[in-house]
């Protein structure tokens, strides 16, 4: 920093030789307060999405910058929400950037006391592997008078009122192809 | 509402400015109450009571609105000289089977009506089925031909006449001993809804899914529903009945079903016994020579086998229906929870849910998890569904023993909603495209990814099988294709398949009429046919609200066929015109010879009003230009329902099945239908006419926050949000809390049957106790959000409830019980379980107790 | 530059906090901590460093004449119909620092971290603060605050940032029912004034405005309020005054006390004259 940029940074000079002999305006502003600009300006990308909580459907705008989301706020074009957010759907950039988000995939074996590390590869193949092992365990062909059932009650899930209409068409497609029944959400809740 | 949908909010506040009245009835005062124009305070699961009597208010002043409901409902049809009343025999309908505790609903029906329903006149597999969920979409099937009506509503067994005698003792006087309503707010509701409604005003009804949570809960939306009809409130703009929605897609999770007993678009899970045959199937949904569009429910299933067996769907192998798993009974989550206590079920994948706080009875949630071979939590945080083997309450209790708990646990983290793209259906059927903003972190996939690789892997292990079992998901299309350096499957080419498209060409159709029953279509659900007309992603559709009518048709796409507003045809009169040009929306115009009007016409495009079914027409064209309901095999708005409900064609008021008073309007006190599960791991507060009922003296109401959000693993992790509403606590009115010496801010516990929760308390007169059947009743009030993770962690207030089922939907009771409350932290470790038992003890219950379900008074039945 | 402002209509607030969040996402605040405060929904308690907007809930029984609603003052639930407290008042407001035209805080800081923007509005600049704390106790309404681990001081900056790029400050971009609105300062004062005219046609006489009167202790606010009750009853002190409006004569003699004070650093102090 040159004597001049730094005499310059000092409000009282700036107050001094600048047209704002009160100190109080624009001769009091500082390097940051010069330079900033709203983040949503410099953002790279901008997606529309909709709020994750509740089923009103508020429109959002994603802001991203160098892959990270920077902002999420209402989007002002929604005829449902126009722009505005309640406290939950404000506090969406903290639902997807928390520290407290799991990112890794976890495992507790069978009488552990401890979660242990896993790799998500092997996670899929070992679920695989257990729901075949469940479906041949308690597969049902034929009810007791002959009728068809093709199916298991051997696993079952839940969830799917917080996900995409395309993942719950292919749990359910996945499931009945299965003969899985047990299939439900929170709508039964 | 201003209390969970803020946003939503916004536009009653709107409405409110312009002169609108707001009413709010709710067991508590809430942030909805401090804005309304009315609040009146109820006693919690006395709505059938409330809103029968406004029935009655209307029925009894002759102030329906004649010409909407002689037109576009069944009031003046003729019901079957069988059918007895609920007035005439205690508080159960004619038909009623005590061993089974089940209908069957022939006498129900339309005169001259064979019974129609999916599972038969018997309502027991139906129930077991929760088949009533069918009608999400569509009425039950009727023979074809017309009913007889009496146009002058005179007859005795019209069913104008029936709701009149029906709700004739839902008096004021009744009103006030049931609900705790003052007579003067009473009327003052009846006053403002129905000077509010009619040619030139509607009212609309607006209730959150609470409402559902109830053993009577569908028969409380019907009981709305009947007032609307009644009103000519539906149909109409301004009108209706809304239902507020907790989760952002659980619409669409009921539409797209991630439910045991129904396939997308309301198709039924095949039964075992009731569908054999494909023919058997299809036939059981609609009548051969049924009126309406769901006469074409053949073409729909069909093309959804054709979705998902291509080309091993043929006509010779009934596309593909063997592949179909069957229901043998209730397969539903709390059942499937049960059995895993039973040890029947080994491995449960959990998807963005967390049964451990939110499900009812949380105790059994977890004692069943902890039975299980293998569980799989997909979240985005850690919940209390992934720790219950380490940490959970049972552990405390020493119930759960981490070094004796065999199940294995599968954490993998799910993907955001910015990380992914995708639609969600929100509350009014809309559905809206998501871009996707950025790569989820670390190990975290969308559930899109993880269901597509697991059927991928699946399929490659199981590839060489000649096993019969293992054609379904060989012959399986699953094909997506796959992009990006994670192989993600296209989320839109789902969305093409949910929208069908024309096996031959591949080319997306744009109407579920063209949806053909030989196997030429592929519809994944047909109810969603048009999102992708023309090869276009209708639902990414963004123009501004500002720049366009406020229906907003191209904002987003909803079904069916981007209709805003369902049965809007009965917005117009039954010759085309307008009720009133205040409240005009779709309109016959002669000179173009088709419906206009902001919206999409929920008709045939070009039908004229006069047209006239000729004999013996079918499907759509056996509708009359006047029949608003077109997915009714009538063509009418149900007021009394032949078929399709479990417990009965009217709602009738019955208590909760937790209640601490004896029902005031029949020996019947609960509904006799409910699903029931009676065990010893699942016992139910006594109530009247059971004896010591006294035990848990208090009405406990449960709901939830703003700041909250569920079962609160997306909002008890984060920051902003857990500082707004930091700790569990508990509402009293400051006249409970003179009687049990609570202190504001000091520490209260809970105590059912099932469990003891503690919570701070507050002392609120947002609270009041109610005078109802002259006593005096406290009603408490807890939120449900917390459990032992997060930033902020408290007992959960679902440990609280027992489980019993609405018998139409299998959805539990959760939003009314009774509990004991105390003064005090409860006790911790194994004496939490020896201070139930102290309960159970005082409250007379053993494992073997069975609570009574039929009470009728043998006397008072005819 | 026109004046920028808010306009808070408490009469539409649903108390849902919305704002706090929205603040708080926006610029980055820190949590305030996890206190059940029992002050009805309020678990923010006040403004502070780390709240910057804060929601403050008054439950107001307005007991029917037979119902004392007081606990003890007859046999619980005797009189508890259900219409007895029908007449409950549930009153939310959501606070922000005023953004003064005569802002003490601005006029004792000694650095020139607090500044007027060209939007009139009154910033604490990050990067001078060093932590002095003379605006704290200036503040008439308690607003501006010193933040733990960090020793500078924080409060609403009327999102500068955003309002300098076109955009609308966060709290009132979220605000669900436009109870917070943001604009010109004499349009809002305008709007507010036809609000104030239609609640008491509507039969709401208590509503009434605080901080829109250039008349006032503190020349008006930047950040006015529509309130259905006294300033107090909402936490508002009555009749704010400026702290420095003694100051330019309280420094004069300080002056002269201390010969040894940099003339030009004096006066631009002295200088600082609310008049």
């Amino acid at each position: 920093m040159g004597v001049r940029t730094w005499l310059g940074s000092w409000p009282v000079y700036r107050q001094l030789t600048g047209s704002d002999p009160l100190g109080l305006g624009a001769a009091a502003k500082s390097a940051r307060s010069k330079e900033l600009t709203a983040r949503t300006e410099t953002a790279d990308s901008v997606a529309r999405s909709i709020c994750p909580y509740c089923a009103v459907g508020c429109g959002q705008r994603v802001y991203v910058k160098d892959g990270q989301v920077t902002q999420i706020e209402g989007d002002p074009d929604s005829p449902i929400s126009r722009g505005r957010l309640c406290p939950k759907g404000a506090a969406s950039k903290n639902l997807v950037t928390s520290e407290l988000r799991q990112q890794k995939v976890r495992y507790r074996r069978p009488y552990g006391t401890e979660w242990e590390d896993l790799d998500l590869a092997t996670a899929m193949d070992m679920i695989a592997d257990r729901v075949i092992a469940a479906r041949d365990a308690t597969w049902e062909d034929v009810d007791s008078d002959g009728r068809p059932l093709h199916r298991t009650l051997g696993f079952a899930s839940l969830g799917g009122a917080t996900l995409d209409n395309e993942e719950n068409y292919l749990i359910k497609k996945l499931f009945t192809a299965l003969g899985a029944l047990q299939i439900e959400n929170q709508a039964r809740i | 509402m201003a209390e969970c949908h803020p946003v939503g909010f916004q536009w009653v506040m709107e409405a409110k400015d312009r002169g609108a009245t707001v009413i709010h009835v709710d067991p508590r005062f809430t942030r909805t109450s401090a804005l309304a124009d009315r609040y009146v305070p109820i006693r919690a699961g006395t709505d059938i009571a409330f809103l029968g009597g406004i029935v009655n208010y209307i029925l009894a002043n002759e102030l329906d609105f004649r010409e909407y409901v002689l037109a576009y409902t069944n009031a003046a049809t003729i019901i079957s000289e069988d059918f007895r009343d609920a007035e005439d025999i205690d508080g159960l309908f004619s038909g009623f089977k005590p061993d089974r505790h089940a209908y069957d609903s022939t006498t129900w029906q339309y005169e001259g009506q064979p019974t129609l329903t999916a599972g038969g006149a018997d309502t027991n597999n139906q129930r077991a089925t929760a088949g009533p969920l069918l009608h999400e979409s569509h009425g039950p099937p009727l023979a074809a031909g017309d009913h007889r009506r009496d146009e002058t509503l005179r007859d005795p067994r019209c069913v104008y006449q029936i709701l009149k005698r029906h709700f004739a003792r839902y008096t004021p006087e009744v009103v006030e001993a049931t609900c705790g309503v003052s007579r003067e707010a009473f009327q003052a509701v009846c006053e403002a809804w129905t000077r509010n409604s009619g040619r030139e005003r509607t009212t609309a009804l607006v209730y959150s899914v609470g409402w559902t949570q109830h053993s009577v809960g569908v028969q409380y939306i019907r009981t709305g529903a009947i007032i609307q009809a009644l009103l000519g409130n539906m149909g109409r703009p301004g009108g209706g009945i809304l239902a507020l929605r907790g989760h952002a897609s659980i619409q669409g999770s009921t539409d797209v079903p991630t439910l045991f007993n129904l396939l997308p678009g309301y198709l039924p899970m095949p039964h075992h016994a009731l569908h054999p045959t494909f023919d058997a199937w299809v036939g059981s949904m609609s009548a051969p020579d049924q009126k309406g569009f769901w006469a074409s429910a053949r073409a729909y299933a069909t093309s959804l086998l054709k979705a998902y067996w291509g080309d091993a769907a043929t006509a010779d192998n009934d596309y593909c229906y063997d592949y179909l798993p069957r229901m043998t009974g209730d397969h539903g989550t709390y059942e499937t929870a049960l059995s895993m206590i039973d040890g029947t079920v080994k491995g449960y994948f959990l998807l963005g849910q967390n049964p451990a706080v939110g499900s009812a009875h949380g105790r059994a949630q977890r004692l069943g998890m902890a039975n299980l071979d293998w569980l799989v939590v997909r979240d985005l945080f850690m919940i209390e569904s992934a720790t219950f083997w380490k940490d959970g309450p049972e552990v405390a209790t020493g119930e759960v023993v981490p070094e004796r708990c065999a199940t294995e646990v599968f954490f993998l983290p799910a993907a955001s909603h910015v990380e992914k793209e995708g639609t969600f259906t929100q509350t009014q059927r809309l559905l809206q495209w998501r871009e996707k903003a950025v790569e989820p972190p670390g190990d975290a996939r969308s559930e899109l990814w993880f269901f597509y690789h697991l059927g991928r892997i699946i399929r490659r292990k199981l590839a060489g099988s000649t096993q019969a079992r293992d054609r379904a998901i060989l012959d399986l299309t699953w094909d997506y294709p796959e992009s990006g350096a994670e192989s993600d499957p296209s989320a839109e080419a789902v969305l093409k398949e949910l929208n069908g498209y024309e096996v031959a060409t591949g080319k997306p159709l744009s109407t579920y009429v063209q949806a053909r029953d030989d196997g030429s279509t592929a519809v994944g659900c047909w109810i969603y046919t048009g999102v992708y007309a023309d090869g276009v992603n209708q639902a990414a559709r963004r123009k501004p609200g500002s720049e366009q009518s406020w229906v907003a048709l191209e904002w987003g796409w909803s079904w069916p066929l981007n209709r805003r507003i369902l049965y809007n045809r009965a917005s117009a009169d039954p010759q085309g015109r307008p009720w009133s040009e205040r409240k005009a929306y779709i309109r016959w115009d002669d000179k173009q010879g088709k419906w206009i009007g902001p919206d999409v016409p929920d008709f045939e495009p070009t039908k004229h009003p006069e047209y006239r079914p000729p004999e013996g027409a079918t499907g759509p064209a056996g509708l009359a230009g006047d029949d608003a309901f077109i997915m009714q095999a009538d063509g009418k708005a149900w007021l009394y329902v032949p078929s399709g409900l479990i417990d009965g064609p009217l709602p009738t008021h019955y208590e909760p099945v937790e209640s601490p008073i004896r029902n005031p309007l029949y020996g019947q006190q609960a509904n006799p239908a409910r699903r029931a599960y009676q065990r010893p791991d699942n016992q139910l507060n006594p109530s009247p006419p059971e004896a010591h009922s006294d035990v848990f003296p208090y009405v406990l109401a449960v709901g939830r926050l703003t700041e909250h959000h569920t079962a609160g693993g997306m909002s008890r992790n984060l920051r902003y949000l857990a500082e707004l509403q930091p700790a569990m606590f508990v509402e009293v009115s400051p006249e409970l809390a003179a009687e049990r010496g609570l202190e504001h801010l000091g520490w209260a516990h809970l105590v059912t049957l099932r469990s003891a929760i503690e919570a701070r308390v507050v002392v609120t007169e947002r609270i009041t106790p109610l005078r109802v059947g002259g006593r005096v009743l406290h009603q408490i009030w807890v939120p449900y959000h917390w459990g032992g993770q997060g930033l902020t962690r408290g007992d959960s207030a679902n440990d609280l409830f027992g489980i019993v089922l609405d018998p139409n939907v299998l959805i539990q009771e959760n939003k009314v019980g009774t509990c004991d409350i105390r003064p005090g932290r409860r006790p911790t470790g194994p004496a939490l379980r020896d201070y139930i038992a102290e309960y159970h003890r005082r409250a007379g219950v053993t494992p073997e107790r069975r609570s009574p379900i039929v009470t009728t008074d043998p006397h008072r039945e005819d | 530059m026109d004046r920028m402002g808010f306009f808070t209509d408490t009469s539409v607030c649903i108390g849902c906090k919305a704002c706090e969040v929205a603040c708080k996402e926006w610029n980055e605040v820190p949590s305030h901590g996890l206190n059940l405060l029992g002050m009805s929904f309020d678990n923010t308690g006040a403004l502070t460093a780390n709240s910057w907007r804060h929601v403050a809930f008054v439950e107001q029984p307005r007991p029917a004449p037979d119902f004392l609603g007081m606990p003890g003052s007859h046999p619980p639930g005797q009189n508890g119909s259900a219409d007895g407290r029908s007449d409950f008042r549930w009153l939310m407001m959501s606070d922000v620092c005023k953004h003064c035209t005569h802002a003490a805080c601005l006029d004792v800081c000694p650095t020139g971290a607090l500044f007027r923007t060209e939007f009139e509005t009154v910033v604490v600049q990050e990067d001078i603060c060093n932590g002095c704390g003379n605006c704290i106790p200036a503040c008439p309404y308690g607003v501006i605050d010193k933040r733990e681990n960090d020793g500078r001081a924080w409060k609403c900056t009327l999102c500068y940032d955003r309002i300098g790029a076109g955009m609308t400050p966060a709290c009132a971009q979220a605000c669900p029912t436009e109870s917070i609105q943001y604009g010109r300062l004499d349009e809002l004062r305008e709007r507010a004034e036809r609000r104030v005219e239609r609640l008491h046609a509507d039969g709401v006489p208590e509503a009434r405005l605080y901080g829109h009167d250039p008349g006032d202790g503190v020349g008006g606010d930047g950040a006015f309020f529509l309130l259905l009750d006294e300033p107090e009853v909402y936490g508002l002190p009555p009749d704010p005054v400026v702290t420095t409006r003694d100051l330019p004569r309280m420094w004069r003699q300080a002056g002269l006390a201390a010969l040894t004070m940099a003339a030009a650093v004096a006066a631009a102090f002295i200088w600082r004259s609310p008049s």
